[in-house]
């Protein structure tokens, strides 16, 4: 153990510990800028680049980074001494000095780190006044890059290269001039970026955000001709009580199925009922090429990989475009969602497609560009017409003057609207698999599962293991959340090592709770187990928890699909994908 | 070097190479040829002499005859005259600024005469491309010893006892990195030879290494043993294709020899040598920078701890010294730590290259024992200041260094002394101003290729350089308000101590030591609106003398900007607002009518 004195406090911490935390202990908060961590999920990015964090230490010439400083036995710390304020207003107001002053109409007004920062130190003018970078906006079908606000913390960089591998943005140019770009400072578009919005997430300004669609989805709502059907995402309903200041993991669902009615949606449906189809196609997906595998079959190939996260469809598309033929053909819960309402749904109502909108409520960025690929569109029209995160959802709410702690609890409308526990935890890493093995346990064995629970496949750690017993057949399940993690279990299938039967991938940390249209998390960690809490809890309250059960699946398949993995299923319900290094590579 | 009987070197430096063409030693083996004596007479390529100044340069022995500013025009001469009749060409004799008198010997010569060359002693002597003759002069001789007789820890003792500390800027001492890099177990380790020299106007690295390869590849070897690494990296600037062309064909030498490779000297010591190059950096002279090069990622700079010596290149424990420390190794070794210590001062043992510039009359590459005081090397070995103005300042330590006048001028030049007067050792660059230089403008100079050069990582190098240099350059325009001096004081020390790297926490450096020791220009910039040097060209004023003006139009008619009105014999007057400060109303003016104010 090592003492040291901060401001006075004598704190003893073990070796390695730096200023920055051995200052958390004795609750001495310096404030950070560039520095993040995600504690368990292996993310941690502090380059000591900002240089807000600086701190006085006794013998030391220059004011020392407390995020990666670590302490030594004696240190004597000031964590605000004048030396030290001085030094870290000057170096705000200098980062402010490169900055455009619009923050009242910046999409991260109010939840600016930088904003909050520049409050906190009170800082009320900017001696330093000089040439400000210019940068031309780049906007993709997802993220918006807005340059001029990045103040060069690099998180993004650490979230794109380090954690999900996907190596669309790093550090260019030098200087004043430098910033983080995709190579050769091509459009995102031209890189391969996956959308999966890890870096929206963590972008402490407004250098990047998501493509707000919220304006089309009110305009759409104002159209007498048409009618506007709301999906909501299971993982939307454990945070977006948290932009109206509610504790992290509150459950909002009958709150957001209230207010999605207030704002004149037709119908409020759920994803969640389409997950409940994903599990039917997937399951018997799984189901096939495991019995085929079991019997003998060399062709097949295993394991599958769940396809519900766009992020990961793409990640897989630009990295790794020679194993397409792994992963699992059905569509997400969204396309599945969009294509049941403008095919079955439209029907039901007689509607035309075109004069039904379908918008969805998502806590990803990655799903705007999922709705946009075309082979989810007919003629033009795509399944899905808007999709809105949860941060763009709030909005919404705000905009149209509701209280939202006093909105009364509704239910969904029926049948789209209608779920099992099934489907809800599809919003957290391992949720997928669970809902999966359930189903796919009682088809597989033909028995009842009494115990619906598999703890074994919950939790945070980045890449999880477990093996589930199908009465006697030993299934073995992988699950990674992430990027990175999911590259290396695609390593291993690549080399021939990997013997598991079944993948479940998510591209962010945490799964879809962790998504990049989520409220942000600001590096607390804590925030998103309290999530991954308030989906099981979800999922414990529901009378009927597994999929194949749910009798409006049931229903749909009996008067419109057929069977699970049939023609109409496949038509309907499937995707193909292609090979999109090409694609950057040539531009 | 034996079966000659005369050798003519010739300075195959870059800048010699240059300003001849590359033609003279062809012109001089024609010369040669015509007389029949290419067999007796041998013309060699040699490294820098240093006089750049004077440069091209021939020497000849065994006389030691010192030609200066010879064109491959004078070969002929220098044969006819020289060589076949043993005549001196006076013409191109060095002549004494002084005295006027013509010096034939270098050794005569002030710009030599105070000079002890350790790190250049083989530089304007031997072929570099031959490694016999390296090996004439003691080369590899130390490697033996080394590999033969003192074993590791006794080398590293050595170089501790020598005193010698690192010549890069740092001054950190080298024996002790070495020890940490020894100490730090690893399957692997590396030695990296940082060529990375960056600073404006220096050239102490690159001719080292166009001038004696094989002393770096000697002293890395014995790094490597000292240390235990296998692998020596050279970050070598790929704007060095001279020293890159002389330092592989030195390589590949040396492994032909043994030297180099797989079992050397039979001591069962494997080490070989790899190049990398930088694209022209500046940052990654600094070490984390220049390994995170060397990996392929981007050459930016990341806080220490840890050293490269605990986690360096590819994270194994890797020693990094420069160019000119390696350059001492050998001699170090072959003539004992006694005898380095000796040389210099307590705390700052042995020489210093440095590369001796701006207003000087000796323009060159000097390397003078630590302790030589800043007077000795301006004006004994620089020979004053040039066209008989007065001396102003001495920027020492390249662009992060400070700016020291002459109350400085009896100052010992070693680590310790130039940080205590507010300057810096750096890598040994020096550069001398005079009465025409604007020190505020000296400070945006310095500043500007900070502002450049800075990586961008952290916020007070990226954008506090830029807004210090903003400042600098408002006040040169005259449009400097009080404020902005408090301004650029705080602003300055707020980078110098909290930036990232040693890039950001020195880039204040010429303004703030500007500001210490010339604040009365900076307050005539911003209070009287005037530039005492005539430099700021906003601040000044061409005026016409009413006295002198004839009233003949010629200043109205070369004007560019039609800024001078007046009739015929009647007196000019220059519109302030629209004159551009060309100066051509002065150039023209044959009454002296015209003066600056």
């Amino acid at each position: 153990m090592i003492k040291i004195t901060i401001n006075g406090k004598p704190v003893e911490v073990e070796k390695g510990t730096t200023i920055y935390q051995a200052a958390k202990k004795v609750n001495i908060n310096i404030p950070v800028l560039c520095y993040m961590e995600l504690e368990d999920m292996g993310v941690k990015h502090n380059p000591g680049g900002c240089r807000v964090c600086v701190v006085e230490v006794e013998g030391a010439a220059n004011l020392m980074p407390s995020c990666v400083t670590k302490c030594w036995d004696g240190m004597v710390v000031k964590t605000s001494s004048p030396r030290v304020l001085n030094a870290r207003k000057t170096v705000v107001e200098l980062i402010l000095s490169d900055h455009p002053f619009d923050c009242l109409v910046c999409a991260k007004n109010g939840t600016c780190d930088l904003q909050k920062m520049a409050q906190d130190l009170g800082i009320r003018e900017i001696h330093y006044q000089g040439e400000q970078s210019t940068y031309r906006e780049d906007t993709s079908p997802a993220i918006i890059r807005e340059m001029d606000k990045c103040i060069n913390c690099r998180r993004c960089e650490t979230m794109c290269n380090d954690v999900q591998t996907v190596g669309a943005l790093s550090g260019i140019n030098r200087g004043f001039e430098a910033v983080v770009a995709p190579a050769f400072e091509q459009n995102l578009e031209h890189s391969p970026c996956t959308y999966c919005g890890q870096c929206v997430a963590v972008c402490p300004t407004g250098a990047l955000t998501e493509v707000d669609h919220s304006n089309h989805v009110l305009r759409a709502l104002a159209d007498p001709k048409k009618k506007v059907v709301v999906q909501t995402a299971p993982a939307v309903r454990a945070a977006l009580g948290e932009e109206f200041g509610m504790e992290a993991g509150s459950l909002v669902t009958g709150k957001m199925v209230s207010a999605l009615r207030e704002l004149g949606f037709d119908y409020v449906f759920d994803t969640d009922f389409a997950a409940d189809l994903t599990i039917m196609e997937e399951g018997t997906e799984l189901l096939n090429r495991l019995n085929k595998h079991l019997s003998g079959d060399k062709e097949v190939k295993l394991p599958i990989l769940t396809s519900c996260c766009p992020g990961w469809v793409s990640f897989f598309e630009h990295h790794f475009p020679e194993m397409t033929d792994i992963p699992s053909t059905a569509r997400s819960p969204q396309q599945m969602f969009g294509s049941i309402a403008k095919n079955y749904f439209a029907e039901t109502i007689a509607t035309e497609r075109e004069d039904l909108v379908v918008v969805s409520i998502m806590p990803c960025v990655a799903k705007k560009y999922e709705r946009s690929r075309e082979e989810f569109s007919v003629n033009g029209d795509s399944d899905v017409n808007y999709s809105i995160t949860t941060r763009e959802l709030a909005h919404l709410i705000k905009q149209s003057n509701m209280d939202f702690h006093s909105l009364e609890d509704k239910n969904f409308d029926s049948p789209l609207g209608e779920s099992t526990g099934a489907g809800v935890i599809f919003g957290t890493t391992g949720g997928v698999i669970e809902a999966a093995t359930r189903s796919a346990y009682e088809m597989h064995t033909g028995k009842h599962l009494d115990k619906v629970d598999f703890e074994e496949l919950r939790g945070m750690e980045g890449i999880r293991e477990a093996s589930v017993d199908f009465d006697g057949q030993e299934i073995k399940i992988g699950i990674a959340h992430g990027l990175g993690n999911a590259r290396k279990l695609l390593e291993d299938i690549k080399a021939g090592k990997s013997d598991f039967h079944a993948i479940e991938i998510m591209a962010c940390p945490g799964g879809c709770i962790g998504g990049g249209g989520q409220p942000l998390h600001h590096g607390n960690s804590e925030i998103l187990k309290k999530r991954q809490k308030a989906i099981y809890q979800e999922d414990a309250g529901k009378k009927i928890r597994k999929s194949h059960e749910n009798p409006f699946i049931q229903n749909l398949y009996k008067d419109y699909l057929g069977e699970p993995g049939g023609e109409k299923s496949h038509e309907l319900l499937h995707t193909k994908y292609f090979d999109r290094k090409k694609r950057w590579i040539k531009k | 070097m034996v079966k000659h009987k005369m050798h003519l070197l010739v300075c195959g430096g870059t800048g010699c190479y240059a300003s001849a063409n590359g033609d003279l030693a062809k012109a001089l083996n024609e010369a040669l040829e015509i007389s029949g004596l290419q067999d007796e007479v041998q013309v060699v390529t040699t490294g820098c002499f240093g006089f750049c100044e004077k440069g091209p340069i021939v020497k000849v022995l065994p006389d030691n005859t010192f030609y200066v500013e010879v064109q491959p025009d004078d070969a002929e001469k220098i044969i006819q005259e020289h060589v076949i009749k043993g005549r001196k060409v006076d013409k191109l004799l060095y002549t004494d600024p002084d005295k006027k008198e013509k010096i034939a010997d270098s050794a005569h010569m002030d710009f030599y005469k105070k000079q002890i060359r350790i790190a250049l002693r083989n530089c304007g002597v031997i072929n570099p491309e031959d490694i016999d003759e390296y090996i004439s002069r003691d080369g590899y001789q130390a490697l033996g010893k080394v590999l033969g007789e003192l074993g590791p820890q006794k080398t590293i003792d050595t170089i501790k006892d020598s005193g010698l500390r690192g010549r890069g800027g740092g001054g950190f001492p080298a024996g002790l990195k070495w020890q940490f890099a020894k100490n730090n177990e690893s399957d692997e380790k590396y030695v990296v030879c940082n060529a990375d020299e960056g600073d404006p106007g220096a050239f102490m690295d690159r001719s080292i290494l166009e001038g004696d390869p094989h002393t770096v590849i000697e002293a890395m070897t014995i790094n490597g043993y000292a240390i235990g690494a296998n692998t020596g990296l050279v970050y070598i600037r790929a704007e060095y294709p001279l020293a890159i062309r002389r330092l592989k064909f030195a390589i590949n030498q040396a492994r032909e020899y043994g030297l180099l490779g797989e079992n050397i000297m039979d001591s069962g010591f494997d080490f070989d040598i790899q190049l990398r190059y930088g694209a022209g950096a500046f940052v990654c002279g600094e070490e984390t920078a220049l390994i995170h090069s060397m990996e392929g990622e981007r050459g930016e700079p990341t806080v220490k701890p840890p050293y490269p010596a605990e986690s360096g290149f590819r994270g194994k424990p890797t020693n990094v010294n420069n160019v000119e420390s390696y350059a001492n190794i050998p001699v170090i070794i072959n003539q004992g730590a006694d005898w380095f210590a000796k040389i210099g001062n307590k705390n700052s043992t042995g020489t210093k290259v440095f590369a001796l510039a701006g207003k000087v009359n000796n323009v060159g590459l000097i390397e003078v024992p630590m302790g030589t005081t800043l007077r000795e090397v301006i004006f004994e070995i620089g020979g004053g200041i040039k066209d008989g103005k007065k001396f102003k300042a001495v920027q020492t330590g390249g662009p992060s260094g400070g700016c020291l006048t002459d109350k400085h001028l009896d100052t010992p030049i070693d680590f310790d002394n130039l940080v205590k007067v507010g300057s810096m050792m750096g890598s040994g660059g020096m550069i001398v101003m005079d009465e025409d230089d604007c020190m505020v403008s000296v400070a945006k100079f310095y500043l500007d290729f900070t502002v450049e050069e800075s990586c961008g990582k952290c916020t007070p190098c990226r954008v506090g350089n830029k807004r210090l240099y903003e400042i600098l350059d408002k006040i040169t325009q005259g449009k400097g308000e009080p404020e902005d001096l408090d301004k650029l004081r705080n602003l300055g020390t707020v980078i110098k101590e909290t930036s990232l790297c040693g890039l950001g926490q020195t880039a204040p450096n010429p303004v703030i030591s500007t500001m210490e020791n010339f604040w009365e220009e900076y307050e005539q910039h911003v209070t009287d609106k005037k530039c005492a040097a005539g430099s700021c060209k906003n601040l000044m004023q061409y005026h016409i003398i009413e006295e002198n003006c004839v009233g003949c139009t010629a200043c109205a008619r070369k004007c560019p900007v039609n800024c001078i009105s007046g009739e015929k014999k009647q007196v000019h007057k220059i519109d302030q607002d629209l004159c551009i400060k060309c100066g051509n109303c002065m150039d023209v003016c044959k009454f002296n009518a015209v003066e600056i104010i």
